[in-house]
């Protein structure tokens, strides 16, 4: 400190006065404290107490009840057995323990300039033994530096491996929708005749035979649809999309353009699309376009129709990959 | 001979039968018309006359006196007893205020008054009625198939017990916990307010049930500490940062600071 002391603007304020406490002046003071300190503690007895006492003594039929209430005044008397000591131990160590105040100096960082030359002077040998930049015993100095780059691999190599086997993105541009291949209710995979789904009703959709494939859960990730029927009055059809919708029945992919979470609060009044993660909302009677939050493009739309038997079937699969961006997506 | 039969056939007995004929259609028209009409409701005409009156006294400023409906209120042609049901068994109609969305209160009129103003409803055109106390019994659904038609079609909204949850501009999927079977199988049926439809052929009668099932199973006590309303990261969020981080921050402050 001294040593700084010329160098700054500033002067060295020095410690605070000394100020004794209440219990060092007043016995009445210091026997209070010390009670405080004895209760904190006895808090801290009586909660290990209570807590082996509540494993020991309640009743544990198995109901969720009971599971509940021991759970809650285990944790309870765990929380005062542990709180009580840490306080009362600071509350002793601040009210009763001495309180003089205690200086440590400290020191400058910088080495001394001896120091600094020899450590130099090493690094200077070292580089001079290892004949570095000289033409010398090049197959060692080689087999070092070869020795030294693919030495990572060996974790590196593994570690990207498990990130998983498949690095074909091509797989998610594409969903297992087909022509003709009809729409069914999620989970139990019956086929939905348009007659069905009323205006303002909402169906959960899986395709046609998504328990037969060899991955369902992978396919169903990307394949999930919200059917929903408006008011043909109600619903804005989006240019080109003419022939998409059916007597105001349209499928729209439940994958989030922004993260992918599953699209699905469907507000029946205002048409609106709620993704629960983020906000995003998309207006159904226009196309699903984004009207708040995050998502940058509409849901995707799935081209529907009827079969013969007046089942909804698809159209084709989606024409855009499905959920959020990705590098290769437009490719 | 002749006499008797001037009397067997008077002039105008043809006539008459006809007239007789044509009465007894008419009124056997009215009875079989107007009856089985209501009969599958199980309303009588003195439920649609008393639902007429309170209608009209009550309901009809928004509605309009014949239900058509108006500029900012919905027809209730073809709504069918169980929106009635719901909607007034509820309290949400009639509505105390606008705004984001019409609240449930305590409801407005007694369960004989209600079922007045659902056969009134139901006599102006066909729609869902109020399903029977089988349909709604829990204990005769699967819990299990409940979850999961719960979880697929209901969850995102009212949370994945029922807790409920928000929606847009202060919209919000109500919590299920203390709603009545009943209630809840209308709900499903009419997609009240913000609510999609999910009529029978898209959940079935049984599945409804399962449903209830389900929902009946999550109003016992859970097995964890506090569940914050089940209303998900939102509580837990407020709890942890408010309660849990503001603790520690207090205590901090406590163990730095000098004793008096």
């Amino acid at each position: 400190m001294s040593e700084l002391k010329g160098e700054t603007p500033f002067t060295n304020p020095g410690l605070p006065p000394h100020r004794p406490r209440r219990a060092d002046e007043d016995p009445k003071a210091a026997r209070r404290a010390e009670f405080q300190a004895v209760g904190l503690l006895v808090v801290s007895i009586l909660g290990t107490v209570g807590a082996v006492l509540a494993y020991l003594f309640l009743p544990l039929s198995g109901s969720n009840g009971d599971i509940r209430r021991m759970t809650a005044l285990m944790g309870a008397g765990i929380f005062l057995g542990m709180i009580g000591i840490g306080m009362g131990a600071i509350h002793w160590a601040k009210t009763l323990m001495r309180d003089h105040e205690m200086v440590e100096e400290r020191h400058p960082i910088r080495s001394s300039d001896d120091t600094r030359e020899e450590a130099v002077q090493m690094l200077k040998d070292g580089v001079e033994d290892s004949g570095v930049g000289v033409g010398r015993r090049g197959l060692l100095k080689g087999t070092m530096l070869t020795a030294l780059a693919i030495a990572p691999l060996s974790v590196a190599i593994p570690m990207i491996g498990n990130l998983g086997g498949d690095w074909n993105v091509g797989q998610i541009k594409h969903t297992m929708w087909r022509k003709g291949m009809r729409l069914t209710r999620d989970p139990e995979g019956t086929p939905i005749k348009a007659a069905d789904v009323t205006i303002g009703s909402v169906f959960h959709v899986i395709p046609e035979g998504l328990a037969e494939t060899p991955d369902p859960l992978e396919e169903k990730a990307k394949a999930v649809v919200l059917l929903i029927r408006l008011d043909p009055r109600d619903l804005n059809v989006v240019p080109g999309r003419e022939d998409w919708s059916f007597d105001g029945i349209v499928a729209y992919s439940k994958i989030c353009t922004h993260v992918g979470c599953p699209v699905a609060l469907y507000e029946q009044q205002t048409h609106h699309l709620l993704c629960p993660c983020h906000q995003s909302t998309f207006d159904v009677a226009n196309g699903c376009k984004v009207i708040f939050g995050p998502a940058k493009r509409p849901l995707p739309q799935l081209p529907i129709t009827v079969d013969s038997e007046g089942y909804i079937v698809a159209q084709r699969d989606f024409d855009e990959p499905v959920g959020p961006s990705f590098w290769e997506r437009l490719k | 001979m002749h006499s008797l039969a001037s009397r067997r056939y008077h002039r105008s007995a043809p006539l008459v039968l006809v007239l007789a004929l044509l009465a007894l259609i008419t009124v056997a028209y009215a009875f079989f018309a107007s009856a089985p009409a209501r009969a599958d409701e199980g309303f009588t005409d003195a439920q649609v006359a008393g639902g007429q009156k309170l209608f009209a006294a009550n309901c009809a400023t928004c509605h309009g006196l014949n239900a058509e409906g108006s500029s900012f209120a919905p027809s209730l042609v073809g709504v069918g007893a169980a929106a009635v049901d719901f909607q007034v068994g509820t309290g949400r109609m009639p509505m105390q205020a606008s705004g984001p969305q019409a609240q449930a209160k305590k409801p407005q009129f007694s369960q004989a008054e209600i079922d007045q103003l659902a056969a009134f409803v139901a006599s102006l055109g066909t729609g869902p009625s109020v399903p029977t106390a089988e349909q709604v019994d829990g204990s005769l659904g699967d819990p299990a198939a409940g979850m999961e038609l719960f979880r697929t079609n209901c969850a995102m909204c009212h949370g994945s017990v029922g807790g409920g949850g928000a929606l847009t501009e202060g919209k919000f999927a109500p919590s299920l916990f203390n709603t009545t079977p009943t209630h809840i199988y209308e709900a499903m049926l009419t997609g009240p307010q913000s609510m999609p439809v999910f009529n029978n052929a898209n959940i079935s009668p049984e599945s409804k049930r399962d449903i209830i099932a389900y929902l009946e199973e999550q109003r016992d006590e859970p097995p964890g500490g506090l569940t914050l309303g089940s209303l998900g990261p939102v509580s837990e969020g407020l709890w942890a940062w408010i309660v849990g981080v503001g603790l520690i921050i207090g205590i901090t402050v406590w163990v730095g600071s000098r004793s008096s």
